[in-house]
């Protein structure tokens, strides 16, 4: 009894110590190349993970493939490979400056991702400051970007501003009626959120300096089981163009209307999703000339080729518009650190201000941490969502006019 | 005329939100906080079938009615029995249903979200039809045509069938209702799975017009709740006139007053009914 006990015992102590020494063994080798740790905090649930679902984690997921398919990054001490820590978020910002902490203090990560969403961005700049992270704002749009860059020294800021949107929606609209194509009465509508509200705010006096005549201008809550309302009374006002500040279940919501009521209008926007190859999927042919928030240049090499990759390495078609952005600000981290050589995350954010990058959406560099380069608005023509106004880029296509729903 | 039609079509998708949560807790005393998942469930089922291989929803229907029922009766019978036979009292029931069924939203959440985690968006029936001079969607329509085809069912099945009234006399009183020879465990079941499945017929409906996300179920269990207090817990008459009161004040004050205050209104008058009517507008007073 007591053998059979022992010699158990020494069976085991004996396994242990081979998988101590193992260990030791593994960790030691392991040591020349730790991987770059990458954390990312966004919504996996909650209202907006389906928007992240589509633009912030595939191409998150496409860079840490592609960087690690070539053998990692390129630093002074040889290549080192990354490694992807996320968190859920939940749509929620108490949660997301949670798990930046848990990042900064647990996982101790070199890098992380910024945040998905406005309102994400600017609640937890601080925290990202806090531990020095730099934080390339994707998707966040604000006027207070001047004011926000002066305070966090290492948030940049790569989409545009409240007021850019607004006067591209403004310059093509203005466009169209000098041309003689529409008059000059709007229909707004906003979603009644942060976002939607900012933009309408924003627009009211831009559009009214331009000689707009606003006829209908109505919020509705984020949610609305029945849009049909909305739609009816924009059609009663009878306008020449209709906009929206919505958002992505709303942006579905409205089009599906407005083609139910037959809403004639010269011009027809819809904000965020308006760009999501699901809207094309869903209306087909009958979207051809809808005007959205975004765009790309789907025409150049590297655009070209970057869809082709998102689609072969995540199984998913990239946005017409924020998917590219997003990847830019992953190769201008990506750049950062290999132009420092190392993971020195202040070295790495004034690299990020003193330098250009070279990335699929051509030349970028920072004016006071902030980009001036991106698409404002974009439009589907023949199945392509292409951007039509923009600040400084290259291959702004022509508009397109609207005939009708079909 | 357009706000009467519109609002009895938006009534009509409350219906299918609310009956399901209804049977549930009126009867089965499982205040299901996953009530609302199962509705998105079906939503994504309705979906995925629709985008894989062009299967229209309403095929989709014959699908996920028996599959939502076994569903259903399965997690009332594995998961939610230990809890009904410890409860002492029916307050310990409810507080310990409300902390598994809202586990269990997370669970279901969480596989939906590895799924499909982004929109659940598709064209169906999208055409516009005119009623009485209003254009509505053909969509909308085909979900009221259901909403009242259910809501007839139930109400015939509930008050003209032998299991309908064990159903309400288990939904009056369980502890009676065992006396007078009722299994209350397995009308509980029935009541559950019956309740699930309408939850689920009622995702798949909506998601014809309606843009769902994984995560979006919760919306549809607060909704589902207002409408079941105001009406009256485990009343099917109740839920069905309160879901075409709510559709009828929301669609009105959208078009007359402001669609930015639709959620005001509707809360206004769920305060309005608490007020003036505690037990709801169907509901029994308390003995």
């Amino acid at each position: 009894m007591f053998k059979i006990i022992s010699a158990n015992s020494i069976r085991k102590g004996f396994s242990a110590l081979v998988v101590v020494t193992l260990t030791t063994l593994l960790s030691f080798t392991a040591h020349a190349a730790d991987p770059i740790k990458i954390g990312a905090v966004a919504p996996k649930t909650g209202p907006l993970a389906g928007g992240a679902a589509v633009t912030q984690w595939p191409n998150i997921e496409l860079w840490v493939k592609e960087v690690n398919a070539r053998g990692g990054l390129k630093l002074k001490d040889g290549q080192r490979m990354l490694e992807l820590i996320e968190y859920d978020d939940k749509t929620n910002p108490g949660e997301h400056i949670k798990a930046v902490q848990r990042l900064a203090t647990q996982d101790k990560v070199d890098f992380i991702v910024a945040p998905y969403g406005t309102g994400f961005n600017i609640a937890a700049a601080p925290i990202y400051a806090k531990y020095g992270y730099p934080q390339i704002a994707v998707s966040a749009i604000s006027d207070k970007m001047d004011e926000l860059t002066a305070r966090y020294p290492s948030l940049f800021f790569t989409l545009g501003t409240t007021t850019a949107f607004v006067n591209g929606v403004k310059d093509i609209l203005a466009g169209m009626r000098d041309s003689g194509k529409i008059g000059n009465k709007i229909a707004m509508v906003n979603v009644a959120d942060a976002f939607g509200i900012e933009l309408a705010e924003a627009a009211r006096p831009i559009f009214k300096d331009a000689g707009f005549d606003i006829v209908y201008d109505k919020s509705y809550p984020l949610g609305t089981p029945d849009l049909s309302p909305v739609v009816k009374g924009a059609k009663a006002a009878a306008p020449d163009a209709f906009v929206a500040w919505s958002y992505p279940p709303d942006t579905f919501g409205l089009t599906e209307q407005a083609i139910i009521e037959d809403l004639q209008v010269g011009a027809y926007y819809t904000a965020v999703a308006t760009c999501f190859p699901a809207f094309g999927q869903k209306f087909g042919s009958k979207i051809d000339g809808v005007f959205g928030a975004g765009g790309v240049n789907p025409d150049t090499e590297e655009m070209q080729a970057y869809f082709k990759r998102h689609k072969e390495m995540t199984g998913k078609d990239a946005d017409y518009w924020a998917s590219a952005n997003t990847y830019v600000s992953l190769q201008i981290l990506e750049q950062a650190i290999e132009g420092v050589g190392d993971v020195d995350r202040e070295a790495v954010t004034q690299y990020i201000k003193d330098n250009s990058f070279d990335t699929i959406m051509g030349e970028i560099k920072f004016d006071n941490q902030i980009s001036h380069k991106f698409w404002t608005v974009g439009q589907w023509q023949d199945g392509v969502f292409r951007g039509v106004a923009s600040s400084n880029m290259d291959g702004v296509a022509e508009i397109k006019e609207k005939s009708g729903w079909n | 005329m357009d706000i009467l039609i519109s609002g009895l079509l938006l009534g009509g998708t409350y219906v299918l939100i609310a009956l399901g949560l209804n049977l549930q807790y009126g009867v089965a005393r499982i205040m299901n906080l996953a009530n609302g998942e199962m509705l998105v469930l079906g939503a994504l089922a309705s979906f995925w079938m629709f985008v894989s291989s062009a299967v229209s929803p309403l095929l989709t229907l014959i699908l996920v009615i028996p599959l939502a029922f076994i569903g259903n009766w399965l997690i009332y019978r594995l998961l939610l029995i230990p809890l009904v036979r410890r409860a002492r009292h029916q307050g310990q029931l409810e507080v310990d249903s409300i902390l598994a069924t809202f586990g269990m939203s997370f669970v279901l959440v969480g596989i939906m979200v590895a799924l499909h985690g982004e929109y659940f968006t598709y064209s169906f029936l999208a055409r516009p039809i005119t009623i009485l001079q209003s254009t509505v969607a053909l969509n909308r329509l085909v979900a009221f045509g259901f909403a009242v085809l259910i809501g007839a069912l139930l109400v015939l099945w509930l008050n003209y069938s032998r299991a309908g009234m064990a159903v309400r006399a288990v939904a009056v009183d369980p502890a009676s209702a065992r006396l007078v020879g009722i299994n209350v465990e397995k009308i509980s079941a029935l009541a559950f799975a019956v309740g699930g499945s309408v939850a689920a017929v009622a995702g798949v409906l909506i998601s014809t017009f309606i843009t769902l996300d994984a995560s979006v179920g919760v919306i549809f269990t607060m909704k589902a709740l207002i409408i079941i207090i105001m009406g009256g817990v485990g009343d099917v008459r109740g839920a069905i006139v309160a879901a075409l009161i709510l559709g009828l004040v929301e669609t009105l004050v959208a078009t007359l007053i402001d669609p930015g205050l639709t959620l005001a209104s509707a809360y206004l008058i769920f305060l309005l009914v608490l007020l003036f009517k505690p037990q709801g507008l169907f509901g029994r007073a308390q003995t």
